[in-house]
């Protein structure tokens, strides 16, 4: 199966990669090294999106942009005190209780260093019932001085979660799970390599983005270049299935298929993008969820207003605990999110006609 | 024209799902029009200056924008029961919810029921109310996850006044329509667009701006009134006139585009006000701010109640943009 190739070798690897927002090199190395020779060109962008090209087999006129973003949420330092200890603030959006005691690694150099928390054994009255804000915080690297400390991690240097990518059995239906940081987004960035296999009827424009933790930023500019006729974007999207005594949407679930977004407070997905996608999943014997509406935000919110607009849509894969410095997923929900982007893809021209836009 | 109001805002059309309101008012543009939909489902109506007209230098290319779409609600889950969870589409009070009635695009209808309150005397937010629509598990409801509602209400009048569900922006879109259909000769390069999406972010508009590229360009949209009890202050009264846009939370009018319709206003004798807004702004805002930038401004219908069920208008004011916006289009335009 072309579009399922490499994972989760080249997943772990993306996974394991450095990727704050504004510092996505390391993970489009390795991406670039995975689509070389998959591709018929590709360019590095000024903001530093990878955009690769694939022509089509002539079939159709269309030009189909197809986007993951390659940047993580973490941290980044904001500077250091005389004793030693980094300030650090957030770089997206990342709950403020998932910090205390956690390892992160600075910087292209991966230097260590712990978010420091009291231990236990000497909180005070009232402490232990509280959540630190993160500006309370601070990032202990060992040093003894602000002048070490700045020189093992500069002011400016981002700082990302130390986690091991792991795999496990389980699963629904028995492919197993996966637990690592970053999920979000190297699953798309990883399925989007996967896609670059195939040879589609239409012009394919790949673009991995950058910044999209930080407002989208990356895609729109990507979008503004390539002017595509219709935007695909390969998501992963988070599921809460936590106990709850309230019968509410847990937003997505694992194990039930790639989460098709109809609408999230970013876009309103095209409704024949829908349609083709939904068609798709039930003729191919492929489960889709639909994801909880009110939430959420992908590169789909800049990529469908670019110009005069862009018929879009948002597959995503669900993951529990996205934005901490574990995630978890289901690899069947990677296979089928795989394996719905290529068959709904190949159903656009029909989708759309040829022009790509409405009448 | 009232029964233009009638249709348009007993009309189905949540933002994202405007297509019906689409048909409707493509069914109603006058000869004279090309009218095209655009990518993301903008109606845009052209009618090109006369010959002579742009030579001459007294024709521009205009852009006058209406929104088509509603504030609504989306389905977020079915729970085991039957009921339906929802989330807001644009900016949907919790206040006036209860025993509402909401309406789903197929049709169905359903009433809007609120969870035991432990403390009466708050605002509950949105996620403490639900939809019953007469389903007794998933299985039964006719409805699903994704599926979006509008206000279930019907037009009314109640004196010179006149309630709807929907009034923005369809009152706009009605105000358009009507100027069309009067607007006898104009030297400019007219575009009217009907908008999508601008109650989640004047999407629609912006696009449309951009495809449009108008060198001047009005927006048509209901504001806000200080004139019911205890209100917060504001400038703007029902039946006191159209207002003629100052600023609001997202622009500044252009100067001379402000000044256009004002001074249209003194000259042809029509009653009107200046509007300043401090919360919320209009398609305009979104086109401003287009390509390299379009002095752009705004005509505001004063509208109470705006985002609930039953929002008013007088008709009067409705009459008055109408009869501002004529003789703005018919002659010569100087913005400075």
């Amino acid at each position: 199966m072309p579009s399922q190739p490499d994972a989760p070798e080249l997943l772990r690897r993306l996974c394991e990669a450095h990727g704050i927002s504004g510092r996505e090199e390391a993970v489009r190395a390795i991406l670039l090294e995975a689509i070389r020779d998959r591709v018929d060109a590709c360019r590095i962008d000024s903001m530093g999106n990878l955009i690769a090209f694939k022509k089509g087999t002539g079939a159709s006129r269309l030009r189909v942009l197809a986007a993951a973003h390659m940047d993580e949420v973490g941290l980044v330092i904001t500077g250091a005190e005389d004793s030693g200890t980094l300030r650090f603030a957030k770089v997206g959006g990342i709950d403020d209780r998932v910090l205390p005691a956690r390892m992160v690694l600075i910087g292209a150099r991966r230097v260590p260093g712990v978010i420091g928390i009291k231990p236990v054994h000497l909180l005070e009255r009232g402490e232990r019932d509280r959540v630190p804000e993160a500006r309370q915080l601070s990032i202990d690297v060992g040093a003894s001085s602000r002048a070490e400390a700045e020189r093992l991690a500069p002011r400016g240097e981002t700082a990302m979660f130390a986690s091991e990518f792991l795999t496990s059995a389980g699963g629904t239906a028995g492919t197993g799970v996966v637990q690592a940081k970053a999920l979000d987004d190297r699953v798309g960035c990883a399925i989007l390599v996967g896609l670059l296999a195939e040879r589609f009827e239409f012009d394919f424009v790949a673009a991995f983005t950058v910044q999209e933790e930080v407002g989208l930023r990356g895609a729109r500019v990507a979008a503004w270049a390539e002017k595509p006729d219709a935007a695909l974007v390969l998501e992963c999207t988070g599921a809460n299935e936590v106990p709850s005594k309230r019968d509410v949407s847990p937003s997505t679930r694992l194990g039930h298929g790639p989460a098709l977004t109809v609408r999230d407070p970013s876009f309103v997905a095209d409704p024949r993008l829908v349609e083709a996608f939904s068609r798709a999943g039930s003729e191919s014997g492929i489960p889709y969820q639909v994801k909880q509406p009110t939430i959420g935000g992908t590169d789909a919110g800049s990529i469908h207003r670019v110009r005069e607009g862009v018929p879009s849509l948002t597959i995503a894969v669900p993951a529990r605990y996205i934005h901490s410095p574990v995630s978890m997923m289901d690899l069947s929900d990677f296979h089928h999110t795989a394996a719905l982007a290529r068959e709904g893809l190949t159903r656009l021209p029909g989708a759309l006609g040829e022009r790509g836009a409405g009448t | 024209m009232k029964d233009l109001i009638r249709s348009l805002t007993e009309c189905w059309g949540p933002s994202g799902h405007e297509a019906g309101v689409r048909e409707l008012i493509r069914g109603m543009i006058p000869r004279g029009f090309e009218s095209r939909v655009d990518t993301m489902g903008n109606l845009i109506a052209h009618r090109p200056a006369p010959a002579g007209g742009r030579q001459a230098g007294r024709g521009r290319r205009i852009m006058l924008a209406a929104h088509m779409d509603e504030i609504g609600i989306v389905v977020t889950h079915v729970d085991q029961k039957g009921f339906l969870r929802f989330g807001s589409v644009g900016g949907v009070m919790p206040l006036p919810l209860t025993g509402g009635r909401v309406q789903f695009e197929s049709g169905f209808l359903g009433v809007i029921g609120l969870e035991r309150l432990e403390d009466s005397s708050r605002v509950p937010s949105l996620d403490r109310f639900f939809i019953d629509v007469g389903a007794t598990s998933p299985a039964d409801c006719p409805v699903k996850v994704g599926d979006v509602a509008s206000f279930h209400r019907s037009c009314e009048e109640i004196g010179s006044r006149i309630t709807a569900k929907a009034m923005d922006d369809r009152i706009g879109c009605a105000v358009l329509l009507q100027a069309m259909k009067e607007l006898d000769s104009s030297p400019h390069d007219l575009w009217f667009v009907f908008t999508v999406q601008e109650e989640i972010g004047l999407r629609g508009a912006g696009t449309s701006g951009y495809g449009v590229e108008p060198e001047i360009a009005l927006a048509v949209d209901v504001t806000f009134t200080g004139d019911t009890p205890e209100a917060a202050p504001m400038a703007v009264s029902l039946g006191a006139g159209p207002a003629v846009k100052i600023k609001d939370g997202g622009m500044l009018a252009h100067a001379g585009v402000k000044d256009w319709l004002l001074a249209t206003a003194q000259a042809a004798g029509i009653p009107c006000q200046r509007e300043v807004l401090l919360r919320g702004t209009t398609d305009a805002s979104a086109i401003q701010v287009s390509r390299s930038g379009v002095p752009a401004g705004c005509l505001s219908i004063p509208a109470r109640y705006v985002h609930s069920p039953s929002e008013v208008v007088d008709f009067g004011d409705v009459q008055g943009c109408v009869k501002l916006l004529l003789p703005a289009l018919r002659g010569p335009v100087d913005i400075g």
